[in-house]
């Protein structure tokens, strides 16, 4: 090791969670269920009903709604879906244990999932905005709320899927961030716009942080306005979810 | 100072005692085998001193360290292998090892680790497809990467095939060879006789007997025991070997002597005298198992002769 190097100390502060980063987007990318879910189903929901018009989105043309609304529930289902899967099987297989006595430690773990889930989520929006583009979408408004918003919601998802991930079993936090994900897709204001769900569901739907999202994402690539009450529950979420699970966390 | 210390180690699950005032030390460059049945507390002994337990009472220090509390200090010097799992199950060898290597300060090379645990064939192979042993091989392999100080191995080779136990128990005795402490867990009386410098026999979350496995198994050899015909004149001899003298069995003696030489002349020149045949002659030595069976059920050597005797 070349001690003298500048920069060196920093490289080998980094070098394990750039190394356990590197092995969590590999593994991402490599199971079939994840890619499926960060790629398949958006792109496939997002192309479907953008050329098959029958959604009540009320927009001219249906990818001007539909856009913002998949790229929230690729954000959903990396931050949420994948890493509380992906953790909570971790955990049932003791390899956060066994991580717990190598000198990685938890905050750079946690960093290092981070990272990965950021990757990712560059990776889908690299896919899909060029997809909605090509179906004729027209972004506008301002694109660093939009990326605010999908940070704050990145955090406000993977806290809800952390915390499924410490303290159910591995079996239920499959089956919960699942099922969950479906309730979030449509209630979320992703495929079916908010103004159509019926007044208490959509009362409801309104606290939640999926359709906070999907409402500060059109409203940031569209008119370049966010309503202020979707950053109050987006950071609310953010706040509240990575907190109970922090303080619930079971690490075996 | 010692490379493992437990000194009045306590650990509770709820009102279950799992571990009740056990203390052990471990020197630098020494194996320690703690032996003993399922649900002794081996693995709450273990865990306690790589820091995932909080010990209910006592203390645990491992390099001088608090396993809790100076956690970030240690890691980096302790390698650990848990009794089962701790990989993902989709990495390769190769890949596991890499990823860990990347942890630490001056890892080992991995292509030499895989070879030194004898996976070079299946260095490829995602950890679900490997065998029970191989797994275990790769764990090992895991906690050396980052050449420990000391390692921790919990049940090093439960569910391997003997090829396998082989190569576990001889990285084991080179890491003591090369000046690195060991802690290992085991059930297996073999195992801590062949691997081992010293056998700490746990039972009830207690120490019931500490030492090496020569020592341990001499600790039974108070008495002397042969075979020879029937009826022999029993208050003769005791008046030669100056010790009592039980007929077990018909035919079946024990002297409770020392089994020294000159009590085993003593008793052959009696024979002799009487021109009786010799039968059999076993001068104490108790195997391992003996010793084991005996301290684990929660009796002594001596309290099972005796109620042997008594029984008789």
């Amino acid at each position: 090791m070349t001690e003298a190097a500048p920069g060196a100390g920093m490289r080998t502060a980094f070098r394990p969670v750039v190394a356990q980063a590197r092995a969590e987007v590999g593994m991402t990318l490599r199971r079939g269920d994840s890619l499926l879910l960060a790629l398949g189903i958006p792109v496939l929901l997002l192309v479907f009903f953008s050329v098959v018009d029958v959604l009540p989105t009320g927009t001219r043309h249906p990818v001007d709604f539909l856009a913002p609304g998949i790229l929230s529930l690729a954000v959903m289902s990396t931050a949420m879906v994948s890493l509380g899967i992906a953790t909570g099987f971790e955990r049932s297989y003791g390899v956060l244990k066994r991580l717990g006595t190598t000198p990685l430690g938890r905050p750079a773990l946690l960093a290092a999932k981070t990272t990965a889930v950021l990757v990712v989520e560059v990776l889908q929006t690299a896919v899909l905005v060029p997809v909605a583009v090509g179906l004729g979408w027209r972004p506008g408004g301002d694109a660093g709320l939009a990326v605010a918003a999908a940070l704050l919601g990145t955090v406000a998802f993977a806290g809800i899927g952390m915390l499924m991930a410490g303290t159910l079993r591995a079996e239920a936090t499959l089956a919960g961030a699942n099922g969950l994900y479906l309730v979030l897709l449509l209630l979320g204001g992703m495929v079916v716009p908010l103004a159509k769900l019926p007044g208490a569901l959509r009362a409801v739907s309104r606290a939640l942080p999926a359709a906070a999202l999907s409402g500060a994402l059109s409203g940031g690539l569209g008119t370049g306005h966010v309503v202020a009450h979707d950053w109050i529950v987006l950071a609310a979420w953010a706040l509240g979810a990575p907190a109970a699970a922090a303080l619930s966390f079971r690490w075996e | 100072m010692a490379a493992i210390e437990a000194v009045d180690l306590v650990v509770r699950y709820g009102s279950t005692v799992a571990v009740d005032g056990l203390s052990l030390s471990v020197d630098p460059g020494e194996v320690v085998a703690l032996l003993g049945p399922n649900g002794a507390g081996k693995t709450s002994t273990v865990e306690s001193l790589e820091g995932y337990r909080r010990p209910a009472g006592g203390r645990v220090r491992v390099l001088g360290l608090d396993p809790r509390t100076d956690r970030v200090r240690l890691v980096p010097r302790i390698g650990v292998m848990l009794q089962r799992g701790g990989v993902y199950p989709a990495m390769t060898a190769r890949q596991v090892l890499a990823l860990f290597a990347a942890f630490y300060p001056d890892p080992e090379d991995p292509e030499e680790l895989i070879a030194r645990v004898g996976l070079r064939g299946v260095d490829r192979t995602p950890w679900r497809r490997l065998s029970g042993g191989e797994q275990q091989r790769l764990s090992l392999a895991l906690a050396l990467v980052g050449r420990p100080e000391v390692a921790f191995l919990d049940e090093p080779t439960a569910g391997v095939d003997p090829a396998g136990r082989i190569a576990i128990r001889e990285v084991v005795r080179d890491l003591g060879a090369a000046g690195r402490s060991v802690l290992l867990t085991t059930h297996d009386l073999e195992e801590a006789e062949r691997v081992a410098h010293r056998v700490v026999i746990v039972a009830g979350g207690k120490v019931v007997a500490v030492g090496t496995p020569t020592e341990l198994m001499a600790a039974g050899s108070r008495s002397i025991r042969f075979g020879a015909p029937p009826g022999l004149d029993r208050a003769g001899l005791a008046e030669v070997m100056g010790a009592a003298v039980f007929e077990e069995q018909p035919g079946e003696y024990r002297v409770d002597a020392p089994a020294d030489p000159a009590a085993v002349a003593r008793l052959t020149a009696w024979l002799a005298e009487k021109n009786l045949p010799l039968a059999d002659l076993r001068a104490g030595r108790h195997t391992l198992e003996d010793v084991f069976l005996q301290l684990t059920s929660g009796r002594s050597v001596a309290e099972t002769d005796r109620e042997r005797s008594r029984r008789r």
